[in-house]
């Protein structure tokens, strides 16, 4: 038995790798999309446009202008509107992600005791973007009033101050690559997976050599596992690659246990070449498994935390996401890398792969026979 | 090979006779038909995909489970946890050592910790008083927006103070009036369905198309097509027209589910949109009929399908992530990439309205893929054995 396995395992791997442009489009691109997506994956804001429209001809309004315009990192370009009609226009064709209004009576109000307003207009087609730059010019505005406090005389009474001291512990600088790279990670090693195994005995079915394999004294389980391994090793290997990618060319910290990573990802793949197979006894032709591999990898990745966290799933499928092996694996990866975390820590997330992994690879083996008679 | 060159250059230039296009496209409507996997595809997957961008992804901040530590109790710090308890946006968890509360950072079980020092009240009489807040930056992204909001629910309970006790000075404070046009609620899921409706055509024109020709390729019956009289350009567009109609159909439902149930507001012209989606879908029709043409392998032709089809038009479409904040290799990287031009004219025709700036420019963007999209696909395709 395992000599019949071991020769359609090498059937398998020869099948993939003998032809430059399969082995190609398997190994490369989850390398370069891992290289290019994870300098994309950031919610900061850097590079966007500030329109001022400043009214007030006094020297406070300028000085809180130039304050807007000494950031270049987050404003690098600062657009002056002088009147209505341009502030409409710059908002509307996205020059500017927002306006701040200073009031023609700023100057003279801030230094007569009275509390000018200052409007801050933001589009709201890029709502993250929006609430990141109005919590930002709130704080330049607050520090604009500090400092100008300092410079005062002293007072004899005064508002008692609450002053947060923010620590970000795991990720110092909130780095958005330290949290992006090892989900990344995961979900390129998922794709590598799946797609090998969705494919595979679809191909076979459509070029009709499967039932040249059904007559082979190979048992239907025989053939479900000579797919599933080479996928697995396959997926397993480039997932070492990124690892050890990961670690030299991003320099991003490896805090945690690498066997304790090594075993969670043994699972996951365990889980998602169940799901392939899934995919590959059920469909029967390349395009059904193409669409397979697609319905099975979008929600995966929406539901996995790695766009956006999972708190904030809606309840209505907040159970499909505690289903998604990849939303465990996703969380796996960033803690084992930047959290070191105990292994009591780590169970209650190892521990849900493993009866998907069980269900997933049972039932494909299940589905399989019965799609045979 | 100059023969079969001489014989290409004949066969193209031959006149582009409608009749072997419309024959073509009913063949292959017969085979949309009779393969159900087609129909699923441009109806119920645009549908549920929908409902899964609407319902999964969010920026949004809720129950994000946080922590609290008071050292001392006093009527100051009371005043600080009631009003971290009453924020919507947090669940509180409480204890009165830190020892408690630090390990469950680890780990994400508490996104944030808020530590209200035992010297808070005596401070706080004498003018200045700290409290320390730690996050668990492990979500890079969640860790900034739960650390704004903290640091907001301590600056409004200053202010809070400030007014109660009317102790306000020269010079003291501005009042920030902030406005949001287009979306007036900062509700993300307003923001992101239009743009992944994007993500979704993309999805469904490169499935649709990737495999037809190498198909015909893979199965033989090429060769049938070769030996009769057809041209390249016929061959396409015979192969084209009928994924288009499905194509469009699909995208005017999303269009229209989005709008009926998930309420986002339609302000621009629907003329408008139906011409940026053709636009659009003849890119990515084009893009999964260029790669059908090139591989002429289902394997790899899935392969690439997968590997262009999905995560760059998630991650670098801007729809989620900003685009100005990429580092400048990736930005422009990003303007070769269609669906960036497709999120940017459905946000803008969704929430603010026909910005001719904006949607002519997108459009005339597309137009030109579109082209040179077509152009390849046509050049490489040989109906010539080799």
């Amino acid at each position: 038995m395992l000599e019949r396995i071991r020769r359609l395992v090498i059937k398998e791997f020869l099948a993939i790798f003998r032809d430059p442009a399969s082995r190609m489009v398997v190994i490369v691109p989850p390398l370069v999309q891992l290289l290019v997506f994870s300098f994309a994956a950031t919610l900061e804001v850097r590079n966007a446009g500030l329109g001022i429209y400043n009214e007030d001809v006094g020297v406070l309004g300028r000085e809180l202008v130039a304050r807007f315009e000494a950031i270049p990192v987050t404003f690098s370009r600062v657009i002056s509107c002088s009147n209505d009609q341009e502030v409409r226009e710059v908002l509307d064709s996205q020059q500017a992600l927002a306006i701040v209004h200073i009031p023609q009576d700023f100057s003279r109000s801030l230094e007569s005791g009275q509390i000018p307003v200052v409007q801050v207009l933001l589009d709201g087609r890029l709502s993250n973007a929006s609430m990141v730059v109005q919590a930002y010019i709130g704080r330049i505005v607050r520090q604009f009033v500090q400092e100008r406090q300092l410079n005062m005389p002293p007072r004899h009474s005064s508002v008692d101050q609450i002053v947060p001291v923010t620590r970000v512990w795991f990720n110092e600088n909130t780095s958005p690559m330290w949290s992006s790279v090892p989900a990344l990670l995961a979900i390129l090693t998922n794709l590598v997976a799946l797609l090998v195994t969705s494919l595979s005995v679809a191909r076979e079915r459509e070029l009709g050599t499967f039932d040249q394999l059904l007559v082979s004294p190979l048992r239907p389980a025989e053939i479900l596992i000579g797919k599933a391994v080479p996928a697995f090793v396959i997926a397993y290997l480039e997932g070492g690659l990124m690892v050890g990618a990961v670690i030299i060319v991003f320099g991003i910290p490896f805090r945690g246990s690498l066997v304790l990573l090594a075993m969670a990802m043994f699972v996951f793949l365990l889980a998602i070449v169940g799901i392939g197979l899934w995919i590959s006894s059920l469909a029967a032709t390349q395009q059904q498994a193409l669409l397979g591999s697609f319905t099975y990898m979008v929600p995966a990745v929406l539901l996995s935390g790695f766009a956006t966290p999972v708190e904030n799933i809606h309840p209505i499928i907040r159970w499909l996401s505690d289903i998604d092996p990849l939303r465990y694996m996703v969380a796996i990866s960033r803690m084992v890398f930047l959290e070191d975390p105990s292994l009591d820590v780590i169970v209650p997330y190892v521990a849900p792969l493993l009866p998907i992994a069980a269900f997933t690879l049972f039932s494909a083996a299940w589905l399989f026979r019965h799609r045979l008679e | 090979m100059n023969a079969v060159n001489r014989q290409n250059v004949r066969l193209s230039a031959r006149r582009f006779r409608l009749r072997c296009v419309l024959a073509l496209a009913r063949k292959e409507s017969y085979q949309i038909v009779r393969d159900p996997s087609s129909l699923v595809i441009a109806f119920l997957l645009p549908v549920v995909l929908l409902f899964l961008f609407g319902w999964g992804i969010s920026l949004d901040l809720g129950s994000i489970p946080i922590g609290l530590v008071v050292e001392s109790p006093s009527r100051d710090a009371e005043r600080l946890v009631a009003s971290l308890r009453g924020s919507r946006y947090f669940i509180v968890r409480e204890a009165n050592h830190r020892q408690e509360m630090e390990p469950l950072l680890v780990g994400g079980r508490i996104k944030g910790l808020v530590i209200i020092p035992q010297d808070f009240a005596a401070n706080l009489s004498r003018g200045s008083a700290t409290v320390q807040i730690l996050v668990n930056g492990s979500e890079a992204n969640t860790a900034e927006i739960v650390r704004s909001y903290l640091e907001n629910v301590l600056q409004t309970e200053h202010r809070h103070r400030a007014e109660e006790t009317g102790n306000r000075l020269i010079g003291d404070t501005i009042h920030l009036e902030s406005r949001v046009w287009y979306n007036p609620n900062l509700d993300s899921r307003a923001a992101l369905l239009p743009g992944s409706i994007a993500v979704i055509m993309t999805l469904i024109g490169t499935i649709l198309t990737s495999l037809v020709v190498a198909r015909e390729w893979e199965r033989g019956t090429m060769e049938a097509l070769l030996a009769s009289s057809i041209t390249r350009g016929e061959f396409l567009l015979g192969k084209f027209i009928p994924y288009f109609a499905l194509g469009l159909t699909a995208m005017m439902l999303v269009a229209l589910v989005s709008v009926i149930i998930f309420h986002i507001p339609f302000r621009g012209s629907w003329g408008l949109l139906i011409v940026v989606s053709a636009i659009y879908l003849t890119v990515a029709l084009g893009l999964g009929l260029f790669i059908s043409t090139a591989t002429r392998n289902q394997f790899v032709a899935t392969q690439a399908a997968l590997v262009v089809g999905y995560l760059p038009s998630f991650i670098l479409s801007g729809l989620v992530f900003e685009i100005n904040s990429m580092p400048t290799p990736i930005r422009l990287l990003t303007h070769i990439l269609p669906p960036r031009y497709f999120v940017s004219a459905l946000r803008t025709l969704f929430l603010a309205g026909n910005v001719w700036e904006i949607v002519l420019q997108d459009t005339a963007i597309l137009a030109v893929f579109a082209t040179i999209l077509w152009m390849l696909t046509i050049r490489k395709t040989r109906l010539t054995l080799e």
